[in-house]
């Protein structure tokens, strides 16, 4: 399969979008060709750079796939549009191309509205293409009409509703250049189906952007990255505080230089898992609710906290008044509205990160031939007793079932840190996040802002085609599993062999575990049924056999590895593998919700002994 | 709370007013009033937007709004260095007994009367929020029967034109 690349953000970027920005060299220019607009949007998607589309047809957008039927563009055929939109934002996440879906108007469109939002949380570049009624009926509640602009508007970075034909180029480059430009995002393109249906002409590059109020600011201002810099160079106890930014921006390379010359302890949020290796010294691990203690307590200690591409969210912040009580904030984001949104930034930066660490890095390195090595002893001799005290673990089942922390671990040793690792979102989610060693940036995707049960099958089916030649696994619960496991039809039929790892515990965990913890063990509407000694309703190795995958079932510790590798041989059709643990496992470590960081429990009931007067 | 007062100008393009005001909605930011209108620019709409809000999320209010690819430029309003006005019509009963003290009310407020009817008056008035409110006090022993009143407009006092300014850069960046 060809990869037309899609153009990397420049990184000093002019204001007024250049053309050729949103044109790949590849595409010859023309100039007014005459065609449907159907064929018109097809050719458009073409010359943008569009290699995959995942979508489904229906009455307002079939016009686009008649000329999509002859198209390069490869068209995944996808069960149900929520599937699509996973599959463009896992392929936008593996690849950091702009992952494009498709869907008819009213339902289709609707339908798309779970993973436009999803991806409006995590920053991810998208463009969802749905087709309108025809203009002439728009507003008179004609058959499966809905005003999904309107309905997006909301969780989307913007969108456009066309109704004629001759906008169609120029609307379709700048979603595309909005999509992927600045903090990246979901754009919309509602077209109506008689722009699809009449005659125009078609050039390509559109004559002029008109996006006059759209300028991403990528350069950060020298004055503030000094002032970072300085701070840098003086801080006793010093935290690099990552986000996804750091991936959505390709600035790993950029960090790992600037985590080595600070010296500062590192910690990498849940959307931000691998943008600094986990073998890397400096790496804590991951902050927030259910981070490790020693990046938890390193930033409720820190003197100095630099937030790159990361957001304050409330999973990672746990009571704002009393989060990294004694920091002074430097913030650098590529978005200014994030700057001093949830906690006040003494240093605010604005610019693409891959610019702000590398501009970084030249100020701290002129610092420190200046004032020397800041010496950080202390406080890694603080953070190292913390590891050596608190390391990540398990405690071992009472119920005889596997322990899911064991199967998720194993899995990640055995597949190795090349693979591709798509979660759902609950308890197998979190011990991905902790048990499985992420050694590079975009192989560890995941709903982390708005959580969406359901992602993971979908996001793999995405991440693999845009990634044929690494292995995806997703890891997800058997609740996340039910909400999109048609996907594997899509994935059988089309050649994209996934793996699938079902933590299956036989209950929506997570809600499960907060009823054990905050209800009374009351376990209200929480049993699924799918596990050890029950209706096990739906089998789930005789459902991925009737979807035309492997299915295998593990249920004992000695079995995992070779069930592991069993699966990694399968290379012809995706696998399921059932695996059958218990469901008392609970995820730790965790700052119970609203309450401080400080707080922070180690196992149920116990607490970290922290000197907080430090 | 205090108040602010933001114009906003955007691309005179459907929808752009929805995701203002949907934005304000969304980030539960309080609009006391709010009034559009078309340009010396035909591309060009002019948002003047009353907001009740601390300094802080002021700031956050005009950084979501300026995320907005729609809006061109956002200046904030003080109103000693801006001359703000607002519309009110309003219908006051008036008849033979009553009209010449209604009238003596208008004169003395510099409003107009925009229509006449045996019973009733309709006054027309610009001015600030404190001269309406005053204007209202005093016909209200009248009896009021119906008000409309728009938002308030505002502009920057001095030579310099803020649409220029959001002009020129568009310039600049093509």
């Amino acid at each position: 399969m060809a990869h037309v690349p899609h153009p990397t953000p420049p990184r000093s970027q002019p204001a007024k979008p250049a053309l050729a920005a949103a044109t790949p060299s590849a595409a010859p220019a023309v100039v007014g060709e005459v065609m449907t607009g159907a064929a018109s949007v097809v050719r458009s998607l073409e010359s943008v750079g569009a290699d995959v589309i995942f979508g489904i047809p229906g009455g307002a957008i079939l016009p686009v796939y008649d000329p999509l039927f002859d198209s390069s563009i490869r068209h995944v055929l996808v069960r149900h549009e929520q599937g699509a939109g996973h599959a463009a934002a896992g392929y936008a996440a593996a690849t950091g191309r702009v992952g494009v879906c498709m869907a008819t108007s009213g339902p289709g469109a609707t339908n798309l509205v779970t993973p436009i939002a999803d991806a409006h949380m995590d920053s991810v570049p998208m463009v969802a293409i749905t087709g309108q009624v025809g203009a002439s009926m728009i507003g008179t509640d004609a058959f499966q009409e809905a005003d999904i602009v309107g309905i997006t508007m909301p969780i989307t970075k913007h969108s456009f509703l066309v109704t004629d034909p001759s906008e169609i180029p120029a609307r379709i480059a700048e979603a595309f250049h909005i999509a992927s430009t600045g903090r990246p995002g979901p754009v919309l393109v509602d077209i109506a189906k008689s722009a699809m249906q009449a005659e125009t002409s078609f050039s390509w590059p559109p004559a002029e952007l008109d996006i006059p109020g759209y300028h991403p600011i990528t350069k950060p201002h020298i004055k503030q990255i000094k002032e970072a810099a300085r701070l840098l160079a003086t801080a006793r106890r010093p935290v690099l505080y990552v986000g996804g930014g750091v991936i959505r921006a390709n600035a790993s390379a950029e960090l790992i230089e600037l985590t080595n010359l600070s010296g500062a302890a590192v910690v990498t949020t849940l959307m931000a898992r691998g943008a600094l290796p986990d073998s890397h010294p400096q790496n804590v691990g991951m902050p927030g609710m259910h981070g490790t203690v020693p990046a938890v307590a390193a930033l409720q200690k820190a003197d100095l906290v630099v937030a790159l591409g990361a957001r304050f969210d409330d999973r990672v912040t746990g009571r704002l008044d009393s989060f990294a009580p004694g920091a002074t904030i430097v913030h650098a984001d590529i978005d200014p509205a994030e700057i001093s949104k949830n906690r006040f930034a003494d240093v605010p930066i604005v610019g693409d990160l891959k610019d702000v660490l590398a501009d970084l890095t030249v100020e701290l390195a002129q610092e420190q031939t200046q004032h020397g090595k800041p010496d950080l002893e202390g406080w890694w001799h603080t953070i190292d007793e913390l590891r050596t005290t608190y390391p990540l673990g398990w405690s071992p089942t009472e119920d005889g079932l596997l322990a899911p922390q064991y199967v998720i671990s194993r899995l990640g040793e055995i597949s190795g840190p090349e693979t591709i690792f798509a979660a759902g979102v609950g308890q197998h989610q979190m011990w991905a996040a902790q048990f499985i060693r992420y050694e590079h940036p975009r192989t560890w995707l995941n709903s982390g802002g708005l959580g969406t049960m359901g992602y993971a099958v979908p996001a793999a089916m995405g991440a693999k085609v845009g990634a044929p030649d690494k292995t995806v696994w997703a890891v997800d619960g058997d609740g996340c599993f039910q909400m999109t496991n048609q996907e594997l039809a899509t994935c059988a039929l089309d050649d994209i062999p996934i793996k699938v790892a079902i933590i299956n515990n036989s209950s929506l965990g997570m809600v499960r575990q907060w009823q054990t913890l905050f209800y009374d063990q009351r376990y209200s509407n929480t049993d699924l049924n799918t596990g050890h000694e029950t209706a096990r309703i739906p089998d789930f190795v005789k459902l991925a056999e009737a979807y035309g995958c492997v299915g295998l079932r593990c249920d004992n510790a000695k079995d995992v590895d070779a069930t592991i590798r069993k699966a990694q041989e399968i290379d012809d059709r995706p696998v399921v593998v059932d695996f059958v643990v218990s469901r008392d496992a609970m995820v730790w470590p965790m700052v119970p919700s609203g309450v401080s960081n400080d707080d922070i429990q180690y196992a149920q009931g116990i607490g970290p002994a922290f000197d907080r007067d430090e | 709370m205090s108040r602010h007062t933001l114009s906003v100008l955007v691309e005179n393009k459907p929808g752009v007013l929805t995701r203002v005001s949907a934005l304000f909605a969304r980030r539960a930011f309080n609009i006391h009033s709010l009034a559009v209108g078309p340009t010396e620019h035909p591309d060009i709409s002019r948002i003047t937007v009353v907001v009740d809000v601390e300094s802080n999320p002021l700031e956050q209010v005009t950084k979501q709004l300026n995320k907005l690819v729609n809006v061109l430029k956002i200046v904030e309003l003080a109103p000693n260095t801006s001359v703000q006005r607002e519309l009110l019509l309003v219908k006051v009963k008036a008849d033979d007994a009553s009209r010449t003290a209604v009238l003596q009310v208008v004169e003395l407020f510099r409003a107009h009367v925009v229509d006449v009817s045996p019973e009733a008056v309709t006054i027309e008035a610009t001015g600030g929020e404190d001269k309406l409110k005053a204007l209202l006090a005093a016909l209200e022993p009248h009896g009021i029967r119906e008000i409309v009143q728009s938002g308030a407009v505002a502009i920057g006092r001095g030579g310099r034109s803020m649409t220029d300014r959001a002009l020129e850069r568009i310039a600049r960046s093509a």
